[in-house]
């Protein structure tokens, strides 16, 4: 990563249509960095979960926690603490397989990653992958060698460690 | 419960908010709360002549009454033409609220409707996202009152803004069962504006005020907007404190007092920039330190220790670090910190600070300098200061214009200098006049203009004299698009390009056409009876002065450079 640090901010939102525009938007006119962005359901009905990574200085940072507040529909916005927070990525790749010893050479390291096979054909094998961003990395790195034909990951989805929490206090 | 329409429901909750004025501008997608309108007596609807006219006007009459402004316009082009007084009013921190028309949300004609592309279609919540305070764009008449109530808190309280409602043609023509409920129920639950700042933080910048020498106050455009121009005062009393203002700030201390030291910036007061560069402490209320007000910051008040009271939590250390930061509202918050540096302050006696203050005044304010026989912006400008009563209220167009005024007139109330800062909207200041005309009826209402910018909005004299709002437009005519000539001549070694404006149109003829009255002065005998003239006017007036195509607004800080590299002869 060049200048400054990846931080990971949780941002829940209401969840109404618009809402992820306001955001993104927010980062475009701000001249912020997304890294990545992902949005789903919260424990709250009405409430979703963003999971927002930026890189950036402490400055810029402070920035978009703040400029991300004032949206009237943010209700709250935390950086996650270095340390004190668990991350998981999930992706799927397509590698391309030509030989029965790349294919079980694939599988063998499928299996030390702790991913799965999802999807057999002929000349490819789909696998699904859960981790840290580097976990993800590190098994990409691996596959290039038989080429990867497709891949999508989803982003980090993170939750702050034990009794501390981003929650609505009602 | 009531079977009301949705265009219905729409006015009376505008009623409940205090609305009795709308600028605007009808078409198809707007029809129905106009028919609504028809016959209603307690809103009167003010026909713009171009829908920036109708959105600057809205904020004209925010700003000299500090209450919400209120412009209406149709879908697509209407509300696309809204957009340029929606961005400014937000750059400002003016409350508003700007009602569009819609293409319908759904219907029996199912090509025109929302996303199909329809005849007068813009998507005008997804192009406004980024310079309301908020949108809104009501799918059911139910969800109406709500958002118009949260609408005119969000746009009036916090940093206030302007707030957008876009309403789908069909949502304002059908009719639904509805309760008109009580209006402080507010369902906004992600936005709590904070008022009261922090103690620790009042009684840290209190220690900080209580032990220096040269403390200088900053007073921007959040002053004005929380009205904390009593509280203001009390603090420069109380620390024997000059006080200069930005831009946006000017009117939120006397500039005819002696501690007032006028606006800082590119072409600020020569001693606002001065003893800025001077001060141990600046005291900083209400501005986000704009690069016009601050100019380089390596060279911004390089000696002092930094307090900065804002009611945006985002404005602190957004541009410029800070020792000690306050949110809170102004006025709450001076108020606090008076208290709190008073038990901690001695009595001050007459300092050296206080005679430094007097003695760069005396030595570098442009008011104190000559003043020319002739008519030029200056003389002009002290003689308007003279012939119009401390409460009249002088908006003014974007340029030589504007920044003429920021230096030679002076201001003495708030909310009576009302200008396009942020944003720098030519053709702001006329229409804005009309709308503080409307607010303020019974004070005067001058719009001093250049011939560039009043070009631009200069059709709104059909709705001034249509609707009998009379106001005074000065035209300083310089026949050339002046500041960026300006540039041109100081920046760009006199290539001049795409400034020359020429003598067209007859600025006299033009108010004539229009029915206002056109009046010209070459003297400052003239200019004098042409306002007492226009003074006494039931219509309009346009007062045309010929002036020098090249003459400069000086002192000038070039940009890049830092306020004490202001240069010039003034």
């Amino acid at each position: 990563m060049e200048a400054g640090k990846t931080k990971v901010i949780s941002v829940l939102v209401e969840n109404k249509p618009g809402v992820l525009h306001g955001v993104s938007n927010l980062f475009r006119r701000r001249n912020f960095n997304i890294e990545s962005i992902t949005v789903g359901p919260s424990e709250t009905s009405d409430v979703a979960r963003m999971t927002i990574t930026v890189n950036g200085d402490e400055k810029t940072l402070e920035q978009v926690v703040k400029q991300l507040a004032k949206l009237i529909d943010v209700l709250k916005v935390e950086e996650l603490e270095q340390g004190h927070f668990v991350m998981r990525e999930l992706a799927l790749i397509k590698v391309n397989v030509e030989t029965p010893k790349e294919r079980s050479d694939i599988i063998n390291c499928v299996e030390v990653f702790r991913g799965r096979i999802i999807d057999v054909s002929m000349d490819s094998l789909t696998v699904e992958i859960t981790g840290t961003p580097d976990k993800l990395d590190a098994f990409l790195n691996l596959m290039k060698t038989n080429g990867v034909i497709e891949l999508a990951r989803t982003g980090i989805t993170a939750l702050a460690r034990g009794a501390k929490t981003v929650r609505i206090d009602e | 419960m009531t079977k009301m329409s949705g265009a219905k429901v729409l006015l009376e909750s505008l009623e409940q908010q205090n609305v009795d004025v709308i600028f605007g501008i009808l078409g198809g997608a707007i029809l129905p709360v106009y028919d609504a309108l028809c016959g209603n007596e307690k809103i009167r609807h003010i026909l713009a002549r171009h829908e920036q006219g109708a959105a600057h006007a809205a904020e004209g009459f925010a700003r000299a009454s500090g209450r919400v402004g209120v412009c209406m316009a149709t879908s697509g082009p209407g509300a696309t033409n809204l957009v340029t007084g929606i961005a400014n009013a937000y750059m400002d921190s003016s409350p508003m609220i700007a009602l569009t028309g819609q293409v319908p949300s759904s219907g029996v004609n199912s090509s025109y409707m929302i996303g199909r592309d329809a005849f007068q279609e813009a998507d005008i919540i997804g192009i406004t996202t980024p310079i309301t305070k908020h949108n809104y764009q009501p799918r059911t008449i139910a969800e109406i009152q709500p958002m118009v109530n949260a609408a005119f808190y969000i746009a009036s309280t916090g940093r206030p803004g302007p707030v957008l409602i876009d309403l789908p043609k069909n949502v304002q023509s059908d009719t639904a069962e509805v309760e008109m409920g009580i209006t402080d129920k507010i369902e906004a639950r992600g936005y709590k504006p904070v008022l009261e700042p922090d103690l620790s933080k009042i009684s840290e910048a209190a220690n900080l005020l209580a032990n220096v020498e040269y403390p200088i106050i900053l007073a921007g455009g959040g002053v004005i907007i929380s009205n904390a121009s009593d509280e203001l005062m009390q603090m420069s009393d109380l620390l024997m404190a000059p006080v200069a203002t930005t831009f946006m700030g000017k009117g939120a201390f006397s500039e005819a007092h002696p501690l007032s030291l006028g606006s800082i910036g590119m072409h600020g007061n020569p001693a606002a920039n001065r003893l800025m560069g001077e001060a141990d402490v600046l005291l900083a209320v209400g501005t986000r330190f704009s690069d016009r007000a601050t100019a380089n910051l390596d060279t911004f008040a390089p000696n002092a220790k930094k307090i900065h009271i804002d009611i945006d939590a985002a404005e602190i250390g957004k541009n410029i670090e800070v020792d000690v930061p306050i949110v809170g509202d102004a006025k709450a918050s001076l108020r606090q910190l008076h208290a709190a540096t008073a038990k901690k302050l001695p009595k001050m006696k007459t300092s050296a600070w206080s005679k430094r203050v007097k003695e760069a005044k005396e030595q570098l304010s442009p008011l104190l300098k000559d003043r020319p026989k002739e008519l030029v912006p200056k003389s002009l400008l002290l003689e308007l200061r003279k012939l119009l009563t401390a409460d009249a209220i002088v908006t003014t167009e974007v340029g030589q214009n504007q920044m003429w005024s920021a230096l030679y007139f002076q201001a003495l109330k708030p909310r009576t200098f009302i200008s396009s800062g942020g944003l720098g909207t030519m053709g702001f200041g006329f229409p804005a006049a009309i709308g503080a005309k409307v607010a303020c009826p019974d004070r005067p209402v001058v719009d001093i203009a250049g011939d560039g910018s009043f070009l631009m909005t200069e059709n709104e004299l059909a709705c001034s004299v249509t609707e009998k709002i009379p106001v005074i437009v000065i035209v300083l005519n310089n026949s050339v698009l002046g500041m960026v000539a300006q540039w041109q001549r100081t920046l760009y070694k006199r290539r001049y390009m795409a400034v020359n404006l020429g003598k067209s149109p007859d600025m006299v003829k033009l108010a004539e056409a229009y029915g206002a009255q056109g009046l010209r002065a070459n003297s400052i005998e003239e200019f004098h009876k042409a306002v007492k003239t226009a003074l006494n006017s039931e219509v309009t007036t346009v007062i045309d002065v010929p002036i020098g195509s090249e003459t400069d607004v000086v002192p000038f800080v070039p940009p890049g450079c830092g306020l004490p590299q202001q240069r010039g002869d003034y």
